[in-house]
């Protein structure tokens, strides 16, 4: 929408907060499920996100970032990859064991890929 | 099942609307933007069905708005609805017809609380008295007038010289019908059908002869909500909610909104008009809007009323489509003309106009 149609009304049409599951998009998850099995044991604890540098000084999180992959919803999840700087400190947390630095580097080439429209 | 276990089943679902001698309350909302309802339920009830029904100019606005904005304290809204209750009392009238949802939420807000907490009854009446000098009795029944007009839907149908058919396939219109949320969701026993079932639109429409449509979003607000449209920033999400319907019962091509409350009837009409300008996207068939018409007004086009003194010609969407559909002779050079000819001041931005 445009500034003009915007200042017409003062408001706009808000924005759905709604998740269709029906509709998500499963190609990212599918691809980094492929890549990395061990992202099906993530129980969403948190570990990972509480140790994360990057996280403490930009608003990167991975737990988000794993819901917005198993939701599908790809273009918050464009934004958070590259916030990750690949340290690795989350893998030496997590209960589960997940490969979690691998987990990105997927999503970072999944969304490359999808770019590219080869996913 | 057997019959008398369904009977009792669904006693609770069923209301209690009295058959004469109502005192009518009007709605502030409606009285503005369709002044035809008001003024045709009491034609219809007083002139069709011979009713007596008692209005008091000196009823005032229940302030539910000012209520629901959190600007009218619930002690002083119980004042204001007692002296309506002893205007009534004065006159001798027991059973309250409701113009308004909101009006009609706060009716069976302040019976609930004075029932459950009879002190905050008696505070009222101290309240009331000491500030009027007037005393009341609890009436004996309140109903929102679309529980009248569907007590009556039989009557009005018998009397019928259109129905809810498109004369040119024979078929019965697909109507969507909407309830206000303050009807019957937050006090189920006070609607017809309580909120899980509410049949007091769908009964009108099937005794009229039309369809309703059972779309996903059926029971979805419509988004009018105090908050939401009081602070103008907020009204996205009441045009959200408005949007959501639409496109939920945009598959289904509805040929017209049926709506009991003010608000849902004012908003879904005029959020057309604005999810057009903003989006671009105009609902209803071949780009010409879904009109939303008001229980009334539908039983005024039933029985023959003229639709340009029903008032429609002021609603955002305009009916002409759908009036042809249902045959009905309107000429659209009179929408605008009063009684001594002159010419009315014509809406803009009409959507099908």
């Amino acid at each position: 929408m445009s500034i003009a149609q915007s200042n017409k009304f003062g408001f706009t049409i808000n924005r759905s907060r709604l998740i269709d599951y029906d509709s998500s998009d499963r190609k990212v998850r599918e691809f980094i499920t492929l890549k990395e099995p061990s992202f099906r044991l993530c129980f969403a604890c948190g570990g990972c996100t509480a140790t994360c540098t990057a996280g403490q000084h930009t608003s990167f999180n991975l737990r988000r970032m794993n819901t917005y992959i198993r939701r599908g919803e790809i273009e918050p999840l464009r934004e958070e990859v590259k916030r990750c700087m690949l340290c690795g400190k989350c893998l030496l947390v997590c209960p589960r064991g997940v490969n979690t630095r691998n987990v990105v580097a997927a999503a970072a080439d999944a969304i490359g890929k999808l770019e590219r429209n080869e996913l | 099942m057997k019959p008398e276990g369904k009977k009792r089943i669904w006693a609770e679902y069923q209301k209690e609307i009295p058959d004469d001698h109502f005192f009518y309350v009007r709605s502030c909302i409606r009285q503005t933007f369709f002044a035809g309802s008001e003024q045709y339920f009491l034609k219809i009830l007083r002139d069709d069905l011979g009713k007596d029904v008692f209005e008091d100019p000196r009823h005032t606005t229940c302030t539910g708005i000012g209520y629901h904005g959190d600007v009218v304290p619930f002690e002083t809204i119980q004042a204001v609805v007692a002296r309506h209750f002893a205007l009534a009392t004065e006159a001798g009238y027991r059973h309250i017809a409701i113009s308004c949802v909101t009006s009609f939420g706060i009716y069976s807000e302040i019976l609930e609380t004075w029932k459950h907490f009879p002190e905050t009854l008696e505070r009222t009446r101290e309240d009331l008295y000491k500030a009027t000098g007037r005393t009341f009795e609890v009436p004996e029944t309140i109903s929102h007038t679309s529980d009248i007009i569907y007590k009556f839907r039989d009557q009005i149908a018998r009397k019928a010289k259109y129905n809810l058919v498109d004369i040119n396939t024979g078929k019965p219109l697909k109507v969507v019908e909407h309830i206000g949320c303050h009807y019957s969701k937050m006090f189920p026993k006070y609607g017809v059908g309580g909120a899980e079932f509410p049949h007091v639109l769908v009964g009108m429409v099937e005794a009229w002869g039309g369809d309703i449509i059972d779309y996903p979003e059926r029971r979805h607000c419509c988004g009018f909500g105090f908050r939401q449209y009081l602070v103008q920033a907020n009204r996205g999400y009441s045009l959200f909610a408005s949007r959501k319907k639409f496109e939920s019962m945009e598959p289904y091509r509805p040929d017209m909104i049926i709506a009991n409350c003010p608000g849902c009837t004012m908003f879904m009409d005029r959020w057309q008009y604005t999810i057009r300008e903003i989006d671009g996207i105009t609902y209803g068939a071949d780009g010409q809007g879904i009109p939303v018409l008001t229980y009334e007004e539908v039983a005024g086009l039933i029985l023959g009323y003229n639709p340009w003194e029903l008032g429609l010609q002021y609603h955002n969407v305009q009916s002409l489509p759908l009036l042809r559909r249902m045959g009905i002779k309107a000429d659209p050079s009179e929408r605008f003309l009063a009684k001594d000819g002159s010419r009315l001041p014509e809406p803009a931005n009409l959507i099908n106009g």
